[in-house]
């Protein structure tokens, strides 16, 4: 028996501590009873409702909240299926085009938020001005660095899928599209369920494109609204933005998880 | 990152039985490709086109009766002026501090990730034991925590009287309060390591986690030491995780500005991409702006073909 490598475990556990601490506090510090995000003054739920500068009354909170939710679900109900269909076609599809193709859905996860931030925002003011700056150009921005992911995903599960399948819903008289429909489709859930909650998570997690697509206060979301609200009077109530936000994703995460296993379950049944 | 879908293997002809039918497999390879075709015109449309974009800017002209830079879809009339200027700035003017800054940052960010990001991860696959699936837990969890509500709590935690300072005064490590948010390099290093370092951990996690240990057990019974095991045997195996781990934080560390913003916003640890942003959201000079975009991007190929060489030798060192 070797001897507990006790250094490595202390390095690991003080990392834990020190990447997740700081989320306590600031979590903490939403139920401050005073204005102050550094003192503890005592538990109050002030921040998220029934005083003015809360989040339920700040319309300007509000608004962020909403933008974002919108934004992510338009996001996801675009490129959940422009990625799903993308890796069906680029699974089967041989030749050099198929390969090009194949190539330019890598690109997205290999460029910087900043660099495609700046493209899409000059795209927007000098060619495609018939696309408005502010939540039509976010949703349009948002789809293209994340359907990627859809891509990538689904692809690795078509290639672990195989064709074995498909080739015998062939063989009993499946037409192509019929046997993608019967079969392949449903064996994809789980991978399309993933690339779907990656697809929202990542869209409600962006700030670079969304801000630099964002031309006025009516299009800001939540990220841009940290952004902003950090540099000038900070309350104890962008807290509490944060707090929703962290909640709201461990809703996504639980919620994910229990249709992965329901489906999973499902297709073993069957 | 390429790796995982590049890999995906060629599938077997859709039906061998049927080769004598070439109609019906046209018929397929068309379907296949329209139904890659929406996703194909999306990404040239708002992927390649916006990028061309960034050049048009960059290598347009000066309307003379507006005084607005004009951007310039033609390259046979790109006017070079602007980019000359700003590499000029970056070579020997008032911008090479600024680019000599932004490598040195993520340069130290991404030591201290290696540092701090290869004990965790070789632990967690190698010696965590039934606390294995709490720890993998607990790393993840700061995936899914929004970035900038990340840096907010370390925002509240380095106030002039936050809890930070609190603890330092108390353990009389310092005698008065550290100034961490206003310009201290060292607190933007931090928190670029903090913010980025979940997505070097997982991917390095990933590669050391798939090391047969019997190879390890070998390299015991031929003799080494446990030291020498891990020298020779799970290092030169985990470097293409490492590098992999490395690309994917380095990246998005040279395109940050919101970080740099957030935690310090003194000019004195300004990065290139507070130069992007300064003079593509705030001024009238987008061309400047959009030359340093093609700049950085430059850089960010020259560092990526890199990664792709040493890369493949790493995996070709491992096989």
């Amino acid at each position: 028996m070797r001897r507990r490598p006790w250094v490595l475990a202390s390095v690991t556990w003080a990392y834990v501590v020190w990447s997740l601490v700081p989320i306590l506090v600031a979590i903490q510090f939403s139920f401050n009873d005073g204005r102050s995000r550094s003192t503890w003054q005592g538990f109050s739920l002030q921040w998220y409702f029934g005083s003015s500068g809360s989040v339920a009354d700040d319309p300007s909170l509000r608004l962020a909240l909403v933008n974002s939710l919108t934004v992510a679900g338009l996001t996801t109900l675009i490129a959940t299926p422009l990625g799903v269909a993308t890796a069906l076609g680029l699974a089967r599809w041989r030749g050099r085009t198929g390969r090009v193709v194949g190539g330019l859905t890598l690109l997205p996860l290999a460029t910087p938020e900043i660099v495609m931030g700046s493209a899409l925002y000059l795209v927007f003011t000098n060619l495609y001005l018939f696309v408005p700056l502010g939540q039509p150009a976010q949703i349009l921005g948002h789809v293209t660095f994340s359907v990627s992911y859809v891509v990538v995903i689904v692809r690795s599960r078509l290639a672990s899928i195989g064709t074995d399948y498909e080739e015998a819903a062939r063989d009993l008289g499946c037409g192509r599209l019929t046997a993608v429909r019967l079969i392949l489709l449903p064996l994809l859930t789980p991978a399309v369920f993933a690339g779907a909650m990656i697809v929202f998570a990542s869209s409600m997690d962006d700030f670079v494109i969304s801000a630099f697509l964002s031309p006025d206060a009516s299009s800001v979301t939540v990220p841009i609204k940290l952004y902003s609200a950090v540099r000038n009077a900070p309350t104890p109530a962008l807290n509490a933005l944060a707090t929703l936000l962290v909640l709201a994703s461990l809703l996504a995460l639980l919620l994910g998880w229990l249709v992965q296993r329901r489906t999973t379950l499902f297709i073993m049944k069957k | 990152m390429s790796g995982d879908a590049g890999g995906s293997p060629e599938p077997a002809p859709a039906s061998r039985r049927n080769a004598g039918a070439p109609a019906r497999r046209d018929r397929g390879g068309r379907l296949w490709g329209l139904l890659a075709a929406p996703g194909a015109l999306w990404l040239v449309l708002l992927f390649a086109v916006p990028f061309y974009a960034i050049a048009a800017v960059a290598f347009g002209y000066t309307d003379p009766v507006f005084n607005a830079p004009v951007p310039e879809w033609d390259p046979r009339y790109w006017d070079v002026t602007a980019f000359t200027e700003i590499l000029t700035r970056s070579v020997t003017g008032d911008l090479r501090p600024v680019f000599l800054r932004t490598l040195l940052y993520v340069a130290l960010a991404l030591g201290l990730c290696v540092a701090i990001g290869y004990p965790v991860a070789y632990y967690v696959a190698r010696h965590a034991g039934r606390r294995r699936a709490l720890l993998l837990g607990l790393i993840l969890a700061p995936w899914w925590v929004n970035y900038l509500t990340r840096m907010l709590a370390w925002l509240n935690l380095l106030q002039d009287d936050g809890y930070v300072n609190d603890l330092l005064l108390f353990t009389r490590i310092v005698d008065e309060p550290v100034r961490w948010l206003s310009g201290n390099p060292v607190t933007v290093v931090l928190a670029l390591v903090y913010g980025y370092i979940p997505f070097f951990i997982v991917p390095l996690f990933s590669t050391l986690d798939r090391i047969d240990p019997l190879l390890l057990e070998a390299a015991r019974d031929l003799g080494c030491s446990g030291r020498g095991a891990f020298w020779h045997v799970t290092l030169p195996l985990s470097r293409p995780g490492l590098l992999t781990a490395s690309a994917i934080t380095a990246l998005p560390m040279f395109g940050d500005y919101y970080t740099n913003t957030l935690v310090s916003g003194s000019p004195t640890t300004t990065m290139i991409a507070n130069q992007i942003e300064f003079y593509l959201l705030g001024g009238t000079r987008k061309e400047l702006g959009a030359s340093l975009v093609l700049l950085l991007s430059a850089l960010l190929m020259v560092l990526m073909v890199y990664y792709l060489i040493s890369s493949r030798r790493a995996e070709e060192g491992v096989t």
